[in-house]
């Protein structure tokens, strides 16, 4: 349908949820969709990299030998325990109550403040060991695939304290609720490429 | 800490200092205007704010120009060093520096802003929109595309000009055989440019998707709206992989990583596969909106419909999937094997069957028409028999076994000016000459126009076609000088000719948009062209809200069906009265933003971590400062609509 | 109007002229080494080459006729009102043709193309023993060790005439490509990797060889001449290096390989072990 640059800021549309309920909300969900699409590509070149140079270890350290079991799947656990968190959030906003969604998106954020922590420890401990960025082909990659994903978490995070502030401010309202939304989109995809991470770079590296 | 190169942070030599008087002479003599004829309030708040579509076309469309004539003075240059064998006017490293700027200009900061300068002119109005879906995100694709290039511009007098060709291929372009700042200045200008493209391409899909007027279905779009939505597919696809290959290459360079190192396992040919696997698409991005001006133009100077309209579309599509799956062509001679090499030489030339289909189609969009041959007509026209040499010759290259003998030789070169300029600067100018009074109110000169299009076009001849000789004579790409007595001496002596006639083509351009300024014909109607699509049914130019009311839409050609086709009736509904508009807020921020960019991104060129650092700081401040931005929108008053609209006549 | 065209019909006879002085000065113009095959491998890509140009001629001829029927023909001018459909909109036989065609053409140019791409794999004659010479691009000179024969030289090369030549190439800098026109196309050089490369002359001559690949500053002067010699005279020139030329040292070898610039012609009577680095894997396949 023709969209109309009138149609701002008043909700049109009550039959949809309420993120979509401005026509400006609902471009602006489609367009990070689209966003989200272009992200995929991005991953998909540092996954190809990273499955075209993961034996090329040059004499250092194998993934075999680093990568510590407990700490990968803790690391699992909390990010995938934040994208459900994340997911009870908008559900209550949906059910439009501000407490209990407030309440799991602080603690969606803590279990992503938990997540980058044990990152940056993991990566400390490598490279503690000598196992940095310089060290192999294989690293190199390890650590810019692994990495981006953790800078991806750590916007995310500053994001989501952000519509914390506005959610406190102005409570859930079209734009706040397409704002929440929004970032859920992303802390879901980046729950997805976790998955991936996890497969193709620990469990893949673990085993073989 | 200095790093080590802070010593030779100001590039030394002739020529440079020359460009160095120019630069401040010209920056003085800006500042100065500005401030005599007391513009600067006027510059910020008109332009440098501006979130209107139209607006911000016609900077890409002025930055382009410019880069256009930066790009050609290095051709001339390089034109000029290889006139006569052993010449001495430009040194290896000089004339390395200067091909690989004009590479990268050419292609990122040339043909790439024009093109989407006129889709951000012209697309909305076409589809009957008030804005792109994202107005502010739209001015942030042109400030980090404007500050992209100066940053690499840059480059040329402070630290050096990157050296190792527009494509840039691994080792030589890493920290061993380049060490210096100028290749950084290519990866952090290509990156920051590429932000703004992904943005733009992300913009013009939602907006053809959910912003086209009432009644306008996808097969209703104007062609070269079409090629709009297929090229934003193309950029969202491809422009990730060209973010990741110079983000990868740029954690070789600055961090110590080994990616595409010759030592500690790393793997050149990974850079190649990823350029490539990006660049391919490139090519296609700079020509598919080309194509949908060329159909634009020609079935409107031919006064008739697009002959084979889904078949049009269907062979963009076709032209678009393909783009993804020959890449490995420009790498045939790499050893990838037999197999890859026929799967990739094969997909390569099926690619010609969609581009013949579309040829096909413009020339009998002229059968039984009546041609009018205007100046932008002319350039559509030149496009046809210039990009079937290029496409042909592009099919020979396909051909892998020949490959071996035409890879990286003269014949490549002149294959590629030929689909470039033939195809996309053609297309280009037939472009601006078309839209040129949707943008400003006036048209350009004709008679100065043909002018410009037939020196431009002779001398291009006379630049590339000896250069297919030239290949085959064994002459090779990115040769500063030659010897003589391999009889290549006489054919280059010409293409230098021929390339300062393409200067002299370009100063009729120049003539003829500061002569029509003065004295060009006024296009008071708004149809300057007698033309087609939604773009000529509003004012020239189109006032800010574009349309007063939203167009309902019957059919393809709306325009034209509304002035002669057969829902003529169904268009002339009684006017409702206007109602208050909703348009987006100005904002300094994507420039002020786009700006810490630019400083952050010149810190890491000169591995200064702290600038670096604190200017991403003021960046993610700025999207901050945004988010938290709740008065984004204003409202048009309805006494203003009626005053604008009584102004252009129209009431 | 007609004046207005006449520069395009010249500019469309300009390419027919000139492409058939292309095809001319391959019977006779030597400098254009592309079109002047020496041996057997640039014969058979001068043969696709050919074959390629007739039938993008044929293409390129039916584009630029029709082209300038319709300019000629349906210019705004007097009388052109009674050919005049503005709603004429397509046209799906024609589009059936136009797509047709083109197919036929594609696979008349595939089927030739995948049988050739498959047999440059191979030596191009079976009946001669191949020789073999490793061949290694460093900034900015040739490299070109003969194992057969122990030796080396820089920046030229000999080689016997009527006998298939494995050239395996690597690279000690950045990438180059390895070309000598007369005698086929090229292939590139890569560090860490080999790439083979099948070349032979048919007849005696001095043959122009190039890197083509941008490799930096010294790449333009990354010239080099091909002596191919019959085989007689060939071993004749073996036993004469074996006898007067210098060993390599290591300390040259490490120069030749290190050291960036630009390097006399030199000749070797025998070279170490790991003159130049060895890679582990060799792509013979890319041929």
């Amino acid at each position: 349908m023709a969209y109309q640059l009138d149609a701002h800021h008043a909700p049109v549309d009550s039959s949809v949820p309420l993120e979509y309920a401005t026509e400006d909300g609902s471009l602006k969900i489609l367009g990070f969709w689209i966003f989200l699409a272009a992200d995929v590509v991005l991953f998909s070149c540092l996954f190809a990299t990273y499955i075209v140079l993961q034996h090329n270890t040059y004499g250092g350290p194998t993934a075999q030998q680093l990568f510590d079991v407990p700490g990968f799947v803790t690391e699992t656990l909390l990010l995938l325990t934040s994208s459900f968190t994340c997911g009870l959030a908008i559900f209550e906003m949906h059910r439009n109550r501000l407490q209990p969604m407030i309440g799991w998106w602080i603690v969606t954020i803590l279990l992503g403040m938990g997540f980058v922590g044990m990152e940056i420890s993991e990566f400390a401990k490598y490279v503690g060991e000598g196992a940095n960025i310089t060290r192999s082909a294989f690293l190199s990659a390890f650590f810019i695939l692994v990495g981006t994903h953790g800078t991806h978490v750590t916007i995310g995070i500053f994001w989501m304290l952000g519509l914390l502030v506005q959610l406190l401010r102005y409570g859930i309202t079209a734009i706040t609720a397409r704002k929440a939304f929004v970032a859920s989109l992303y802390w879901h995809f980046l729950d997805a490429v976790w998955i991936f991470i996890f497969t193709v770079v620990y469990l893949t590296g673990k085993v073989s | 800490m200095l790093p080590h190169y802070f010593n030779h942070l100001f590039v030394t030599g002739t020529d440079i200092y020359i460009a160095d008087v120019l630069i401040i002479l010209t920056s003085l003599g800006i500042v100065g205007v500005l401030t005599y004829f007391k513009k600067w309030k006027w510059l910020w708040r008109e332009w440098l704010t501006t979130v209107d579509h139209k607006k911000i076309g016609i900077m890409y469309i002025i930055a382009a120009t410019a880069m256009f004539f930066r790009g050609g003075m290095d051709g001339l240059m390089m034109r000029t060093q290889l006139a006569v064998p052993n010449n001495h006017f430009l040194g290896a490293e000089h004339y390395d520096q200067v091909f690989t700027t004009h590479g990268t200009i050419m292609i990122l900061f040339m043909a790439m802003p024009y093109l989407i300068g006129l889709i951000n002119v012209a697309m909305p109005l076409q589809i009957g929109a008030r804005d792109v879906a994202f107005p502010y995100l739209n001015a942030i694709s042109f400030w980090t595309f404007f500050f992209g290039a100066m940053l690499f511009n840059l480059s040329f007098v402070i630290g050096g000009s990157p050296d190792a060709g527009w494509t840039s291929y691994a080792p030589l372009a890493g920290p061993t055989f380049d060490p210096g700042p100028g290749e950084n200045y290519y990866l952090f200008g290509l990156n920051l440019a590429g932000i703004g493209t992904l943005a733009s391409g992300i913009n013009f899909l939602v907006t053809i998707i959910k912003m086209r007027a009432p009644g306008m279905k996808l097969m209703d779009m104007p062609m070269f709206t079409w090629s709009t939505l297929i090229t934003s597919i193309l950029i969202i696809f491809a422009f990730p992989v060209l973010t990741v290959a110079l983000s990868l290459l740029t954690f070789d360079r600055l961090f110590g990583s080994h990616i595409f190192s010759m030592t500690h396992g790393g793997m050149p040919m990974m850079w190649v596969n990823l350029f490539w696997i990006w660049g391919h698409p490139e090519v296609y991005i700079v020509i598919l909106p080309a194509f949908g001006i060329l159909s634009e133009v020609i079935s409107t100077f031919s006064g008739k419909k697009l002959f084979g309209y889904s078949a049009m579309v269907g062979s963009m599509v076709a032209i678009a999937f393909l783009s993804f799956t020959v890449w490995v062509h420009h790498f045939f001679t790499m050893g990838a094997g037999p197999a890859v090499n026929s799967f990739f030489g094969v997909s390569t030339m099926l690619i010609a069957i969609p581009t013949g289909v579309k040829v096909f189609n413009w020339i009998f969009t002229m059968y039984r028409g009546k041609i009018r041959f205007t100046t932008a007509m002319l350039w559509a026209l030149a496009f046809i028999p210039t990009f079937v040499v290029g496409g042909m010759t592009g099919v020979m290259l396909a051909v892998a076994p020949a490959d071996y003998q035409y890879h990286n030789s003269y014949f490549l070169i002149a294959h590629f000016h030929y689909t470039l300029i033939g195809g996309t600067v053609f297309g280009v100018f037939a472009g601006l000459y078309y839209w040129w009074p949707k943008m400003f109110g006036f048209k350009l000169n004709e008679r100065l126009g043909r002018w410009n299009f037939w020196t431009f076009i002779i001398s291009f001849n006379v630049t590339f076609l000896p250069m297919f000789l030239l290949g085959l004579m064994g002459m090779t790409r990115r040769m500063y000088t030659y010897p003589p007595g391999l009889g290549w001496s006489h054919l280059n002596m010409i293409e230098t000719v021929g390339a300062f006639g393409q200067a002299i083509g370009m100063m009729f351009l120049a003539v003829n948009i500061v002569w029509s300024i003065k004295y060009g014909e006024r296009d008071v109607t708004g149809d300057a062209w007698d033309g087609r699509a939604l773009e000529w049914s509003t004012t020239s130019p189109a006032p800010e809200y574009n349309f007063a009311h939203v167009p309902v839409v019957y059919g393809r050609d709306a325009f034209w069906d509304m002035k002669y086709g057969k829902n003529r009736e169904k268009y002339q509904v009684k006017a409702k009265p206007y109602r208050p508009i909703h348009m987006p807020n100005n904002s300094g921020r994507p420039f002020l933003m786009s700006l810490a960019f630019f400083i952050s991104f010149w810190g890491f060129v000169f591995k200064w971590y702290l600038v670096g650092g604190l200017g991403l700081a003021a960046v993610f401040v700025f999207m901050y400062l945004r988010s938290f931005e709740y008065d984004t929108d204003h409202y048009i008053s309805v006494e203003e609509i009626e005053h604008t609209e009584a102004a252009a006549g129209r009431l | 109007m007609s004046r207005m065209l006449s520069p395009k019909k010249r500019r469309g006879l300009a390419f027919a002229a000139l492409s058939a002085s292309v095809l001319l000065l391959s019977g006779c113009g030597s400098q254009i080494a592309v079109l002047h095959p020496e041996g057997p491998v640039a014969r058979q890509e001068y043969n696709l080459i050919i074959w390629s140009f007739i039938l993008m001629a044929f293409v390129g001829l039916a584009v630029f006729i029709l082209f300038a029927y319709m300019l000629i023909k349906y210019r705004a001018r007097p009388g052109v009102e009674k050919y005049y459909d503005p709603n004429l909109e397509g046209n799906r036989k024609l589009e059936v043709v136009w797509t047709v065609i083109p197919l036929l053409i594609v696979i008349a140019l595939a089927i030739p193309t995948v049988k050739t791409t498959y047999a440059l794999t191979q030596p191009p004659v079976q009946a001669h023993d191949p020789m073999e010479i490793d061949v290694t691009s460093a900034a900015w000179k040739w490299i070109f060790q003969y194992p057969g024969q122990h030796i080396e030289t820089v920046n030229y090369l000999v080689i016997p005439t009527g006998v298939p030549v494995k050239f395996i190439l690597t690279s000690v800098g950045p990438m180059n490509t390895f070309w000598i026109p007369e005698l086929g196309g090229m292939e590139f050089t890569m560090p860490g990797a080999n790439l083979g490369l099948w070349l032979e002359a048919s007849k005696s001559g001095v043959y122009l060889g190039r890197g083509a690949n941008f490799s930096g500053k010294g790449f333009a002067h990354m010239q080099f001449n091909v002596y191919a010699k019959p085989q007689a005279e060939f071993n004749q020139w073996v036993a004469q290096v074996k006898a007067q030329d210098p060993p390599l040292t290591m300390a040259q070898a490490n120069q030749l390989v290190n050291h960036h610039g630009l390097s006399p012609i030199l000749t070797f009577s025998s070279y170490p072990a790991g003159a130049v680095p060895q890679n582990q894997n060799t792509l013979m396949s890319g041929m």
